[in-house]
């Protein structure tokens, strides 16, 4: 019963999708001010599809948190002996559930700006709600028509066949879903972009409307592209924080292009300027997190994460990506002639500078997108090729550093017009930092080329994100410029993880016997024995490794080889010890002949930065976002309070005068 | 400057660097990506020396052969014809590498003819297949994708 509500609520919303796109569109063919009959149904419908999807996808949690055997999408994900937790998270960790989510994200978004949002001129509103709507369709046919996750079994399964071990994590409960909500953040951007560019109302309000859906999306983007590098880190057991999967990629592109749109939006709602480009990074951004879906969610690359495959699925997806994608660039080419030159700046501006990063992203957007849809292009010619790091690290890594560089002095630089010479001193502070530290790495050992610029760059630009703080009085910095410093700031961070890891990593592989002891950096490894555990659904192998460094107090970590039985996969779960300086990984491998044991063991100085460096780069986002909320706040109450006063002082002077 | 100017300015120079960024790409993706190779094609033509490329086929039986030091693996790899390429690894064996079972390394030849693996791929579970090896049985392996060829040409 409980699916078939779903199931109809999906329905359902659909049908008001389709409602909110031509009642949003009615209203466009009226001149402002006119009222169409069915434009006021636009707001409405969105609110509701928002309830009815959300709904949807609750239906979907209760049968997975309650095994619901008849159902066979849970038939084949979940499993009666699952804890509880990895019930609810295998809801989205499949096809089906995770577009529903996707769908569910997005009506919700939709249903947000249509509920709160009353700055937009009503007519842009309706075109944005319109175009929301009609991305909204696209999605609710693809669920409908080819993935249905409510279709029932005819004969209700006795016990569910599992879920992938590797994702029976709870890296996997807050991942996914991360990403989707940034992903369908950057759709209301896109929408509004879209609703704007169709109603000529490019503006710096309507950037002001479009700057918290951007910043709200890119934090989520952040947060989880810096959750999902930490699952893999620790998950897959090879050691490594980023390998350049396309599935990485394909959430790293859309961050490219938000983080670009970000500034860019932020630079019209303050200066009126980069009006189209503003739009097409507003396209672009979308495009991109379409283009992830489809590469994710089509089963077309290799990679942990693809375990959807299914061509009709592929070619549904591919052909909404090349629907919306195409009728969006058509439309920008249209329209953008149309949108009138924004203000002017000289190159050497704090514009200036934003409009290098942004070219500079697109341009590490464009290595990442050409390096993961090669191997596809080759293998429609039957050549076999893989891409990895030694095309991705030195080619983003050529316009990474410029861009790196540029984002150290711009926060410096005045809006419109500057002159290099004003921040001479500041300048050559960050250039000093850079070439010192440089100078002072290279003195204690040799390292790898762009391992060392990193070491350089990273405090570089940590004196450079707190520059913008000098000589002001730091209780009255608006919040929206903590912000700024904060994820600048981060960016340092992690660079200094990411070059660290780089430069300085340690490792050993060998067979130790029980009672052996290697020595890893600082530190002494003894294998004290392997025993055999077991988990609800997994046996696992248990190698207890006493860990001491300097020959300090001894720790205990406890890696395993573990088998899952349903489905039977075999997966490595890492140990780590943390400690402020770095990370030790360790790895248990096969037992030898002779009776020994393979252990892998890293010592990874300061590895954990580059995380904490994500986190504050999301936590300056969050900053940006409450700043500006606040400042919006504000207004409304002043505008409000306006508005009461007028209308005393109209009551007082509609009273009739007495008589004498 | 025009205000038309400006914007045509800014239009030639994000213009620019999209393309510098996209021949970069596609000049070092033609020097950077991996190629696949089978054991015949290897044998054949084989690939510089240090060139990062990857060798897929299946583990000869009974050539499986641990070093003292427990963790370096030597093995051979065949394909659709008798040419076997030995390969050396040092690291953790994936779970279901087996012999007979089909693999692909990740790594380059070196001047001795041993392929140097810095990463082997196998079948380690039921989702995650090397695409290389997909859909194929652990005999099937070796019929793999006979009309693969070697992107040289």
């Amino acid at each position: 019963m409980i699916a078939e509500i779903g199931l109809a609520a999906l329905w359902l919303a659909a049908a008001l999708a389709v409602l909110q796109m031509v009642s949003g569109a009615a209203g466009l063919r009226m001149p402002e001010g006119a009222a169409n009959p069915l434009a006021i149904y636009a707001r409405p419908a969105a609110i509701v599809q928002a309830v009815l999807a959300v709904l949807a996808f609750m239906t979907l949690l209760w049968a997975f948190a309650i095994t619901d055997l008849s159902i066979k999408l849970v038939a084949t994900n979940s499993h009666s002996m699952k804890p509880m937790i990895y019930k609810l998270t295998g809801t989205w960790g499949n096809h089906e559930g995770s577009m529903l989510l996707w769908v569910g994200v997005l009506a919700a978004s939709g249903g947000l700006l249509a509920a709160f949002e009353r700055r937009l001129p009503e007519r842009t509103m309706g075109a944005t709600l319109a175009v929301q709507g009609f991305v909204a369709l696209g999605f609710y046919a693809f669920l409908l028509l080819s993935s249905n996750p409510f279709e029932r079994l005819p004969v209700p399964a006795m016990e569910g066949t599992g879920l992938n071990p590797l994702l029976q994590d709870i890296g996997l409960a807050i991942h996914p879903p991360t990403l989707y909500a940034g992903y369908v953040g950057l759709s209301v951007a896109f929408s509004l972009a879209m609703g704007a560019l169709l109603t000529r109302e490019v503006n710096p309000s309507f950037a002001r409307v479009m700057r918290p859906w951007v910043l709200g999306a890119w934090v989520l983007l952040t947060l989880g592209i810096t959750a999902g590098s930490f699952w893999a880190y620790y998950e897959l057991g090879w050691g490594g924080w980023w390998f350049w999967d396309p599935v990485e990629n394909a959430s790293l592109m859309p961050w490219l292009a938000a983080t670009a749109l970000m500034h860019s939006v932020s630079v019209l709602a303050a200066r009126d300027a980069l009006r189209t480009w503003t739009i097409m990074l507003g396209v672009l951004a979308f495009s991109m997190s379409m283009l992830g879906t489809f590469l994710v969610r089509s089963g077309v690359l290799t990679s942990v994460h693809a375990f959807a495959v299914d061509p009709e699925r592929g070619s549904f997806i591919l052909g909404l990506l090349g629907l919306y994608i195409g009728g969006a660039f058509t439309i920008f080419a249209l329209r953008a002639g149309a949108v009138a030159e924004g203000k002017r700046f000289a190159l050497v501006s704090r514009e200036g500078a934003l409009v290098f990063n942004n070219v500079m992203l697109s341009a590490i957007l464009a290595i990442v997108l050409l390096g993961t849809l090669y191997p596809l292009l080759t293998e429609a010619f039957d050549v076999r090729v893989s891409v990895g790091p030694p095309y991705f690290n030195p080619a983003s890594a050529i316009f990474a550093v410029p861009m790196l560089l540029v984002m150290a002095v711009g926060p410096l630089l005045r809006w419109r017009e500057d002159k290099p010479a004003r921040i001479q001193f500041e300048a050559m502070l960050i250039a000093a930092v850079l070439i010192g530290a440089i100078a002072l790495v290279s003195f204690f050992g040799q390292f790898p080329f762009l391992p060392l610029l990193g070491l350089g760059l990273a405090p570089a630009l940590a004196v450079a994100a707190l520059l913008p703080l000098r000589g002001r009085n730091l209780t009255r910095v608006p919040a929206a410029t903590w912000g700024m410093v904060l994820a600048h700031f981060g960016v340092a961070v992690s660079l200094f993880g990411m070059a660290c890891e780089g430069a300085f990593t340690e490792e050993r592989l060998a067979a130790v016997a029980p009672g052996g002891t290697e020595q890893v950096g600082d530190f002494a490894v003894t294998l004290q024995s392997v025993t055999p555990v077991a988990g609800p659904n997994w046996t696992a192998i248990e190698a207890r490794l006493a860990v001491s460094r300097d020959g300090g107090e001894p720790v205990i970590l406890a890696p395993q080889a573990r088998n899952f039985w349903s489905p039977p996969q075999a997966t490595s779960e890492s140990a780590l010890l943390t400690r402020w300086d770095g990370q030790l990984y360790a790895v248990i491998g096969n037992q030898a002949e002779d009776g020994r044991w393979q252990i892998r063991v890293w010592w990874k100085p300061f590895v954990t930065f580059i995380w904490y460096g994500g986190l504050l780069i999301a936590l300056g986002g969050v900053l940006a976002i409450a700043g500006r909320v606040r400042v919006d706040l504000k207004r409304r109450k002043a505008v409000a309070r306006g508005g009461e006063r007028r209308a005393e002082l109209e009551a007082l002077e509609a009273q009739p005068v007495p008589a004498e | 400057m025009k205000a038309k100017h400006q914007r045509l300015v800014l239009v030639v120079i994000a213009i620019l660097a999209i393309v510098g960024a996209g021949l970069l790409a596609a000049w070092s993706l033609r020097n950077q990506a991996n190629y696949f190779y089978l054991p015949e094609q290897m044998a054949a033509e084989p690939p510089a020396v240090g060139q990062a490329v990857r060798l897929g086929g299946m583990v000869q039986a009974g050539s499986i052969k641990t070093e003292a030091d427990g963790v370096t693996v030597n093995f051979m790899v065949t394909g659709n014809t008798a040419d076997a390429i030995p390969v050396r690894y040092s690291g953790i064996l994936p779970d279901l590498f087996v012999e007979g079972s089909g693999v692909v390394a990740e790594g380059s030849l070196g001047s001795d003819g041993v392929f140097l693996a810095t990463n082997l791929l196998a079948k380690h579970d039921e989702n995650y297949v090397p695409k290389e090896l997909e859909g194929m049985g652990t005999d099937a392996a070796a019929k793999m994708a006979a009309d693969t060829t070697v992107g040289l040409k």
